[in-house]
Order: structure tokens, then sequence, then C-alpha cells
């Protein structure tokens, strides 16, 4: 199924959710934040498409300047061979608000699982309702989210000087 | 080669004690075996047939409770250190730590810009012998050895404190 099909597909479905983008060298759908799991949902189960294989989840921080995140899902269909990229942008938190919260698709993909761990650990993005929201990578105890553009590093961990000396 | 008949008779040899315990104990150096990242690769190679640690007496254990000397091989993160600082005091003395490949000596990539490495294992453990390279080749890794050989060589594990505070010209 080409992007083009997908695409009338899900606007006749969706309708105003879907702004789809064809400029770049991948093309991708913009959907609302809070329509994520409604709509990885839909792509899941809808025989036309059966998206059975969420092949990556990337976080993108813009900064405190344009002041927003991204979540890029990249899915793939393993029987009929098609793709999509999915994106959805939201604002990001400053320091003294909560980080941003958005539904977690790890039960429709157990594979999101980690992805998700993985962006909650290096970008600070919260996900409802997933089952084990922990750090993957870095120690449990670890201060920021280091992917952030934003981010300082602490100056000890465990007594051990985190920067070079000099 | 000499002429020598094999009798089975036997010889002597003069030595002394120290002399003879650092020989076995530079003969049988066995480094605990783990490894963190590429230079482990490198040790490995170093384990296996084409360069044979165990011509020198070096085989990995599995247990630090075994362990003479650690390799520290590859990058040491944060979360690691805490790991090695147990193993590193799990080991029974008298113990070695050899500083294997850029990371685990200072950093190495991660110098700067690496807010999850270790500046260095020398920050967490005393390190013996330091082996450069990223990651070093199995021979360097040998010349690493053969340094702590050369520095258990001139212990002197069975000297009273005082001789060896005379020998420094320390003052008690």
């Amino acid at each position: 199924m080409t992007f083009e099909e997908i695409k009338n597909i899900l606007v006749a479905v969706f309708g105003e959710m879907i702004s789809p983008d064809e400029k770049g060298l991948q093309p991708s759908i913009t959907i609302p934040t809070e329509n994520i799991a409604e709509i990885c949902q839909f792509l899941f189960e809808d025989e036309r498409f059966y998206f059975d294989y969420l092949a990556c989840i990337t976080a993108i921080d813009n900064g405190p300047g344009l002041a927003t995140m991204e979540l890029i899902y990249n899915l793939n269909s393993i029987p009929y061979g098609h793709e999509l990229m999915l994106k959805i942008i939201f604002p990001r938190n400053t320091e003294e608000q909560p980080l941003p919260s958005v539904s977690t698709v790890s039960h429709i993909w157990r594979t999101a699982d980690w992805h998700e761990r993985e962006a909650f650990d290096l970008f600070g993005i919260q996900f409802k309702n997933h089952p084990d929201l922990r750090r993957i990578l870095l120690p449990e105890d670890w201060e920021g989210h280091p992917l952030r553009k934003d981010y300082n590093a602490q100056q000890k961990y465990h007594g051990i000087n985190v920067r070079s000396e000099n | 080669m000499s002429e020598r008949i094999k009798t089975g008779d036997g010889g002597i040899i003069l030595t002394n004690a120290e002399d003879l315990m650092n020989w076995a104990r530079l003969s049988s150096l066995w480094p605990m075996g783990f490894g963190l990242a590429c230079c482990a690769i490198e040790m490995m190679a170093a384990y296996a047939s084409h360069y044979d640690l165990e011509r020198f007496g070096i085989l990995p254990r599995p247990s630090p409770r075994q362990s003479d000397v650690m390799i520290v091989a590859g990058t040491v993160t944060f979360k690691m250190a805490d790991r090695i600082r147990r193993l590193y005091e799990q080991m029974p003395e008298p113990r070695y730590v050899i500083s294997m490949g850029s990371c685990s000596n200072c950093g190495g990539p991660y110098w700067e810009h690496g807010y999850h490495v270790v500046k260095g294992v020398d920050k967490i453990i005393p390190v013996d012998i330091y082996v450069p390279g990223c990651p070093p080749r199995p021979e360097a890794l040998i010349g690493g050895f053969m340094k702590l050989q050369e520095k258990i060589r001139g212990e002197h594990p069975l000297a009273p404190e005082l001789f060896l505070e005379m020998e420094d010209g320390v003052p008690a």
C-alpha cells in the first residue's frame, strides 16, 4: 500500500486529525497527541493495514526556544510490506512543571514497552498507563534526562566526579 | 639444546623463599573473566589460541574470589562503577588491576562530552598497569602483563615492614 492510499483511508476515518507531510525524504503523518493510542489501535487492527510491527519510537527535544518535543513512531506491516511514519508534537515542560505525558502504545505492541522506557529515561517523557515506567539505561538514582537540550550533568555520582577535572 | 640425558634423579635449585613466592605468583596470574566493551574483544583474542595467554599461566577465572588480577577492559560507566568497586573488594589480596584501553585509562572519547562515563577507572580502584590503545592490540595487553610480572618480581611478600621502611629510607 502506498503512502497516498494509507493517508486517504486515515483521512476518511479520522478526518481533521490527520495532517500529512509529504515534503521530506520519508512522508509522515502528524496526529494530535491525545489520539495516539486510538489511531495506533486502528492501524494495528484494521485488515487493510495490519501494522503488526513497531520498528522504532524516536524522541526529539526541540529545545527551550521552540518549547516542544516530538515522538516519531515507525510502523511496518510484515505481511503487506508497507510502512508508515507517525509523528506527535507536544509542549515541553520547564523545570517547575511536571514532565509531558503521552498515552502508551505498549498494550498494542509489546516492543513499545522498552522504547518508551528509553524515551522516559533520556528525554523525560511520561507515558500514561505504561506497565513499568522505570529508567532503562541509566542508574535508578540518576538525576535529569541527558538527551534534553538544556541538560547539565550532576557534579557527583556516588562520590565520583562526573565531569573531567580540567 | 643441551645433550643432557634426563635421568629423573632430580637436582637442586638454591633460591630464597621470597623469590620463589614471587616467581610462583607471577607465573600464575589469574585474571577475573569479565569485559566491558570493545577492549574485551581484544582481550578474548589474547586468551584465544593465536596469542595464547595460557602459556604465561594466565587464564580467566569465573569468580573474583579466585582471581589475582582484574583487567578493566572497556568503558566504565557510572552504573558499572559500583559493580566494579564491589568486584574488586571481593578479590583476595594480593590483587592487581590492569586498566586496558583509553576509556578505562582516562575516559577515552567520552573525556569531555560523556555524562555517563567515569573519567578513568583509577577514580574508583587503584590501578597497577595502564595499557594504552583504543583498543590495545593483544600484544599490548601481553606487554601489560609483562610489566605486571616485573612489578611482582620486585615485591617483598615476606619481609617485615620494618625492613621495608629501612630500605625505602622512610622513618618508622
